[in-house]
């Protein structure tokens, strides 16, 4: 057990190794500037080159500014580490089934990896011994179907399916009926990707999460919004407006493996404080991890 | 898509516009707040530093043309810039081999099983014969995925079911595409980090084997600062030709493609804008830097108008504005052929100066009120379609009960019918600027 967190830790600090670089590498350029106003400035740059934005940036180096007055390097990199911690430990909260059957709504623009996430985490519970019940809403991408069916396969767990074309809604009815009458501990739900500016597909996702809280009040108990590490400024779209029509209670964070830094999540927790649930930092089922500020931050800096 | 962008611009230069001057003092705050602008549309950091000081260079050593405003003038400049840094004019696929292949590359999630059936629906318009290979075998149904597309785009594909090795997929497809004749070929691979040196190492030996013409970099849209990381990634590894951008629909500013462009200096070769399988636009530098400002993309609307319309249809329209003798007929005839062209919004975001009307107003565009209008028509006599002015109460009672509205809504019809063959009218005689007013009824 001990071995796996230990295993875990060091590939969730492989894959942010290179962000580590990328800021630390200009922190430490940083210092070859010859006034301390150059090296907040260098510093402001290298967190925007993180995509953590210009606002939050610009906010965070104020902070600094206040804190720090002389050119200490490691007294700049704690102060930066703790500054960001406590934006993102406000948001730490890991996802843990609380109902039975507990309704996991996954939702989120096209090819952020929802469909991979749901199998990921579909695996998880079944590891912890929990029934878990999958729902293909996807019936608009070809094959997504098919790609959840695999899932259900490699994961042992059912697939509740109509045609390809099919009413997302009528999938989502049928499924929570079945997670009821089969007593299901989790069902999770998958949408089709669909951009959060697309009124009338956001309007189809309003009309799914309805449906699900007629069968079963107080479900869906997570709105999932799914979110690629890669993206820009543009997440902080999406987090805001499918929050403003869904209500997001929670974010998943995936490929988080390459070299994107994610630094978007620093905005989206400090301005939204959308839980960050989950994180993806590899393509493997056990590489979906819980979000923790302090693991984050130490890898990031 | 960039209309973030647009608005920033927009702002910028309306406070230069009261300078009188372009100084050293009132550029620099329009710099800064560029340079803030094409930051928050994630254009990475150094490519903005390289803009700003190619823009502050050129604003100050121009003079101020004749009858140009300062602010027009930067407006010029930065427009100019812009396109130059997009890439100057559009560029073409080169499809050179036999048959030519296409490869599409890229990260996970970027689109590329998506580009690959827009792509084939985009060359089988230009009289292609296109083959799809799917060539990834990694992702769980991506090999499905693409035959299905393929099937929608009535487009054949080589079935790589049963395969394991994306190498023996692409060999295989080659050797039937040599047989069965086709003349372009398309390969979707699986999607890869650009850091994980084994999958690198298959891309480039599928290349090897394929020996492509092109091979397309395709790429999300909304991708934050390390774009430029994963173009330069796999520009290194396996010599990207061209850059497909995806997920333009939405509401990211796009600073990607800046990026990109600059950085491998790849020219874009596509954007995808839909989520319809020939949602594939060929990108213009020209035209995108115009959108950027503002100036609107009459040139895309126009193309996209011909492509659906046909030019005979197109002729027969003109001939109609022309002598005035357009009918309600033609009109149904002109909501069908806008209904193909996509979705009204999009239409009108191509038109100058709808992305501000749009932002002020909250402006939504109704699709059902299409298909009213079209049920007031259909229940219209031809008498009625050609000749309208015969319209009595009693008749637009009828028409109304016949499609379900209120005779209301058939007056509304009638006016706006009037409205645009005024429109049509004042579009002959001052040769096409009539768009404000078309917006201005619309709203």
């Amino acid at each position: 057990m001990f071995k796996g967190i230990k295993a875990g830790l060091a590939s969730l600090k492989a894959g942010l190794a290179r962000t580590h670089n990328a800021i630390m590498g200009n922190v430490e350029a940083a210092f070859s500037g010859a006034s301390r106003e150059e090296i907040l400035e260098n510093l402001e740059e290298s967190l925007i080159l993180s995509d953590i934005g210009v606002a939050a940036s610009s906010r965070i180096v104020d902070e600094l500014r206040g804190q720090f007055a002389g050119k200490d390097p490691e007294r700049l990199k704690e102060l930066l580490r703790s500054s960001i911690y406590r934006i993102l430990k406000e948001a730490e909260a890991p996802l843990v089934p609380t109902a039975s059957p507990f309704v996991i709504m996954a939702l989120g623009v096209n090819g952020v990896g929802k469909t991979t996430t749901i199998g990921k985490l579909a695996s998880r519970y079944t590891s912890e011994g929990r029934s878990v019940l999958l729902a293909a809403g996807d019936t608009f991408r070809a094959a997504a179907i098919e790609q959840l069916e695999l899932w259900g396969e490699r994961v042992g767990c059912q697939v509740i399916r109509q045609a390809h074309g099919g009413d997302p809604g009528a999938i989502a009815f049928d499924a929570v009926r079945a997670a009821i009458s089969r007593k299901s501990d989790v069902l999770i739900l998958d949408t089709a990707g669909r951009l959060h500016t697309k009124t009338n597909l956001v309007e189809e996702l309003k009309k799914v999460k309805r449906i699900v809280g007629r069968e079963l009040p107080g479900a869906p108990h997570e709105n999932l919004l799914v979110l690629d590490a890669s993206t820009g400024q543009n997440a902080l779209n999406q987090a805001r407006l499918f929050n403003e029509a869904i209500g997001v209670t929670g974010i998943a964070l995936t490929k988080l493996d390459g070299t994107a830094k994610g630094g978007i999540i620093v905005p989206i927790a400090g301005e939204l404080k959308i839980p960050i649930r989950l994180i993806g930092v590899g393509e493997s089922a056990s590489d979906l991890k819980d979000f923790d500020a302090r693991e984050f931050v130490d890898a990031l800096i | 898509m960039l209309e973030g962008l647009s608005d920033k611009f927009r702002k910028v230069l309306k406070d230069v516009r009261g300078h009188g001057a372009l100084s050293d003092s009132n550029i620099q705050d329009a710099l800064k707040e560029v340079r803030l602008a094409l930051l928050e549309a994630d254009v990475n950091l150094v490519v903005v530093k390289d803009f700003i000081a190619a823009v502050k260079e050129k604003a100050l050593g121009k003079e101020v043309l004749g009858s140009l405003t300062p602010g027009q003038q930067f407006t010029k400049v930065v427009h100019d810039e812009l396109t130059r840094l997009l890439g100057g004019s559009e560029a073409t696929l080169e499809l050179k081999g036999r048959p030519p292949v296409i490869m599409l590359v890229g990260l996970q999630g970027s689109g590329k099983t998506t580009t690959a059936a827009k792509l084939a629906v985009h060359l089988k318009g230009r009289g292609r014969n296109p083959y799809i290979v799917p060539a990834d075998m990694f992702r769980l149904a991506a090999v499905l995925q693409l035959k299905k597309l393929a099937s929608e785009a009535r487009v054949d594909c080589f079935d790589s079911e049963g395969y394991s090795k994306a190498d023996a997929v692409c060999a295989e497809a080659l050797r039937i595409a040599g047989i069965k004749g086709y003349d372009c070929v398309i390969v979707d691979t699986a999607g890869r980090l650009h850091i994980d040196d084994a999958l690198m190492d298959e891309l480039k030996t599928l290349k090897g084997i394929l020996k492509p013409s092109e091979v397309l970099f395709v790429a999300d849209s909304m991708t934050g600062q390390d774009a430029v990381n994963t173009a330069k990634g796999f520009d290194s590894a396996v010599g990207v030709t061209g850059v497909a951008l995806t997920k333009f629909d939405g509401d990211a500013r796009g600073g990607a493609a800046l990026s990109m462009r600059m950085t491998t200096g790849k020219p874009i070769k596509f954007v995808g804008v839909g989520e319809k399988i020939d949602a594939l636009e060929v990108f213009h530098p020209s035209r995108l830097a115009g959108r950027i400002l503002d100036m609107g993309d009459v040139l895309t609307l126009i193309e996209k108008a011909e492509a659906t319309l046909g030019e005979k249809e197109a002729k027969e329209l003109q001939r109609k504005i022309k002598k005035d003798s357009f009918t309600l007929e033609d009109f149904k005839g002109q909501l069908q052929q806008i209904k193909k062209m996509g979705s009204i919004e999009s239409i009108l975001s191509m038109v100058p100066g709808f992305n501000a009307v749009k932002n002020a107003k909250d402006v939504k565009i109704d699709e059902k009120e299409i298909l009213r209008v079209e049920a007031i028509i259909n229940s219209m006599t031809m008498k009625e379609r050609v000749d309208p002015s015969c319209l009595n109460a009693s008749r637009r009672q009828r028409i109304a009960k016949g499609s379900g509205t209120k005779v209301s809504d058939v007056n509304k019809l009638m006016n706006q019918y009037q409205d645009m063959r005024k429109m049509m009218k004042m579009m002959r005689n001052s040769g096409g600027r009539g768009m404000k007013g078309l917006l201005n009824r619309m709203r």
